[in-house]
Formats: structure tokens, sequence, C-alpha cells
């Protein structure tokens, strides 16, 4: 096993706990950090894939306008403090 | 005109702390005018609040409505987990059965190495992926790009604020005033990381647009650099300083255009049985900046569509308007 299947698995398993992290967090703000973090990963493995097009893109759009979007929709809806409104909802 | 933010009497990091778990808001010392919005939430909740104990008060409508919930909660969960399961299992069954990783195989190779063989001479881009995605499927490309505009345009429906659009007066203003309150611009963190992030961003953006024949990236990444490139410039300098060169007007009418000289360029070569326009920039030349035919200004075309439809969605979400509307300001 070389370095670099090492290095691939690692990423998968991290792109793995990211993907639950994401439903299993507290706040929305949260979320929003997770799933950029996601985006990142994401764009590693397209470059070990061969495909830097794709890895590209992913940076830019995954990792920086659509959580810059997820941000503003947040402070749109004032919802960073959405969850206690759930919490109420579920008694 | 700014306010000074107040940061409280507890210390700013466990404030931020607080923020980030959920539990307060740091900016909930606000001036009136920035806290419109608040209020109206809070009476909401209250609002609700009163119809519970409504429900609660007779006590057999509210058993039934409580049983209701309750009975529809267990659906939704065992509903959700099979679906869940259903989906992973069709996954995983259809990812099972694709070729491996790198590996020949007799359904796709006959299209690769066409692609790969005579991508160069046919469409004239060193870089094969846009050759196949400005020439091969240019179609698709059309699309997207036109999907794109289509999406900003159901935002601007829903989000600008404009005199023939505005529901209260009130709730415009609220809005004005929060983006000037929540404006960053006065933070020296932000203005200079902002002055040697943004415009290194905005170049590589360039440089990723101009070269998309030659190296990875293209349009559509380039185009997204560029935008958020544009972004971080708005948030580190204000909206009012990107106000200055990013009019409406700049906005609808690079976007017009660009759509246009492609569904044109791209509709020519289509009806005359895909020969390709005459053009005089030269073939596939690895390294130089002017070639690879029709794709460089496809490329251009797509990538300034894509900055200003990045841009455009920032600017609507923050404060419901691409561009300064002077008669909004002026009227409130």
């Amino acid at each position: 096993m070389t370095l670099m299947e090492i290095f691939r698995i690692i990423l998968l398993i991290s792109l793995i706990i990211c993907a639950v992290m994401v439903n299993t967090t507290k706040t929305l703000l949260q979320a929003v950090i997770i799933f950029m973090s996601y985006s990142s990963i994401m764009c590693l493995l397209w470059v070990i894939m061969e495909s830097p097009d794709l890895a590209i893109t992913e940076a830019a759009v995954g990792a920086g306008i659509s959580g810059v979007l997820f941000l503003m929709t947040l402070k749109r809806l004032r919802a960073e403090d959405m969850d206690e409104d759930e919490t109420e909802d579920r008694d | 005109m700014r306010m000074k933010r107040k940061t409280g009497t507890e210390p700013l990091k466990n404030a931020f702390r607080k923020w980030l778990d959920g539990d307060t808001d740091v900016f909930s010392e606000l001036p009136e005018a920035a806290r419109i919005h608040d209020i109206s939430r809070e009476e909401a909740k209250e609002d609700r609040k009163r119809v519970d104990r409504m429900i609660d008060a007779s006590a057999s409508a509210g058993a039934v409505v409580r049983a209701e919930r309750k009975g529809f909660r267990t659906f939704y969960n065992i509903v959700a987990v099979i679906s869940c399961a259903a989906l992973i299992a069709m996954l995983l069954f259809l990812v099972g059965n694709l070729p491996r990783y790198g590996e020949e195989n007799e359904r796709t190779v006959e299209v690769v190495t066409r692609y790969v063989e005579k991508g160069l001479e046919e469409t004239g881009a060193v870089n094969i992926v846009a050759g196949m995605i400005l020439d091969y499927r240019a179609f698709d490309t059309l699309g997207e790009s036109h999907v794109l505009f289509t999406a900003l345009i159901c935002v601007m429906i829903l989000l600008r604020q404009d005199r023939r659009n505005m529901t209260s007066k009130v709730d415009s203003y609220a809005s004005l005033r929060n983006d000037e309150y929540f404006d960053p611009s006065g933070d020296i963190i932000m203005r200079s990381v902002g002055m040697l992030l943004g415009s290194c961003i905005f170049l590589y953006g360039f440089y990723i647009l101009m070269n998309g024949q030659n190296s990875p990236g293209g349009g559509f990444s380039g185009g997204a650099v560029m935008g958020s490139g544009l972004i971080i410039f708005s948030a580190a300098f204000g909206m009012k300083s990107v106000d200055r060169y990013f009019s409406f007007k700049l906005f609808s009418g690079l976007t017009f255009t660009a759509l246009a000289f492609y569904s044109f360029a791209k509709g020519y070569v289509f009806f005359t049985g895909a020969n390709g326009l005459e053009n005089h920039i030269p073939k596939g030349e690895p390294g130089a900046l002017l070639s690879g035919g029709l794709i460089l200004p496809l490329d251009i075309a797509v990538g300034l569509v894509v900055a200003c439809t990045m841009f455009g969605f920032y600017s609507l979400f923050r404060r419901g308007n691409i561009g300064s509307d002077t008669n909004l300001t002026d009227q409130l």
C-alpha cells in the first residue's frame, strides 16, 4: 500500500464523516461550515482522480460561493437560532 | 451612515462561542431600525404559543391534534428511513456495476479514443475537456448557461426590491439599514486581506478563463473564481465601492451580450451542419493564448455570464438589488 493510497483512504473516510456530521450538527451555521469542508475534501479527491477541471470548479463553487450563499440565506432568514423553535415543536 | 458596534458587557470570546452554539445573538444590542425583523419574529413566536395554548385548552381537540402530530411523525420517520435505505442500495448497486477506474471498457472506449486522438484537430483545443464541453457538447453548455441565467431571474423576481416590488416602506428601510449595519467594510483585517487576496483571486480567475483551451479550467470555473473575487471585494470595501463600476445596466448588458453571442455562434454551427464558423484564430498551439479556434470567445462568453450570475446572487441575497437603486434610496 503506497502513501498515496493511504492518503486517499483517509480522505474518503473524512468525506463520509463530514457527510454524516452535516446531518447531526446542532446549528445550521456549523452544518454550512462542515458542508464547505466536505467540498474542499472532494476537491482534493478530484485532483487525485486526475480531473483538475472539476477540482477548480468544486473549489470555487462548492467550497466558496455556495457556502457564501448559504450564509447569506441564514442571515436573511435569521435562522442562526432556529433550532430552539424546532425543539419547541417536538414536545 | 455607520454606527459603532457594541460588544456588550461580557467578553467577545464568550459571546462568539455562544453565537456559534446558537444560544444567543452577538448583535443583540441593535439600533431600533435593525431590530424590526426581530420584533416581528418574537411576535410570531408568541402567536404560535397562543394558538398552542388554545389547542391545549380544549382537551379533546388538543388530544386529537397531538395524536395526529405523533402519528404523522412516526410515519414520516419510517418512510424517511426506508427511502434512504432504498436510495443507498440503488447507488451502491450502480457504482458496483461501473467499469473499474482507469480500465478499458468496450462501451466507452470508442468515444474516448475519438476524443483523445482527433480532439485537437477537430476542435482546436489542447485541453480536451474544453474541446468536449464547448465543441462536441456545446449544446449542453448553452443550456447550462441559460439555466444559470433563468435561476438568477427567479431569484430577482423573489428578492429584488425596487419601487414596484416594495411590500412596505418599513421593510425596505430595515433591510437597507441592516446591510449598512452589518457591512464589515470598516474592519482593518477585512480590508487588508481583501486588498491582497481579492486582486490575486480576480487575476487567477482571469487566467483560468483565458487559458481554458490550454490548461485545466475554462469558462465555468474561471467565471466562478472571478465572481468570488468580486464578492470578496464587496465584502471588504462595502457594496458602494463595487456599485461604482458594477451597475445594473452593465450587469444586464454583459449577460445579454454574452448569451446572445454564444447562442448565435453555436446556432450558426448547428444550422450549417456543424461545419463551424470561419475564424482567423490559429488552431491548437500548446501554450499560445490566441489558439483554439472558436473555443476562446465561447469560453469568455460563458465566463462572463457565470461571473455576473454569481455576483448577482450574492448582491440580491445580501440587500435585494444589483447595483445601487438611487430612486429607492431617495424615496426612503
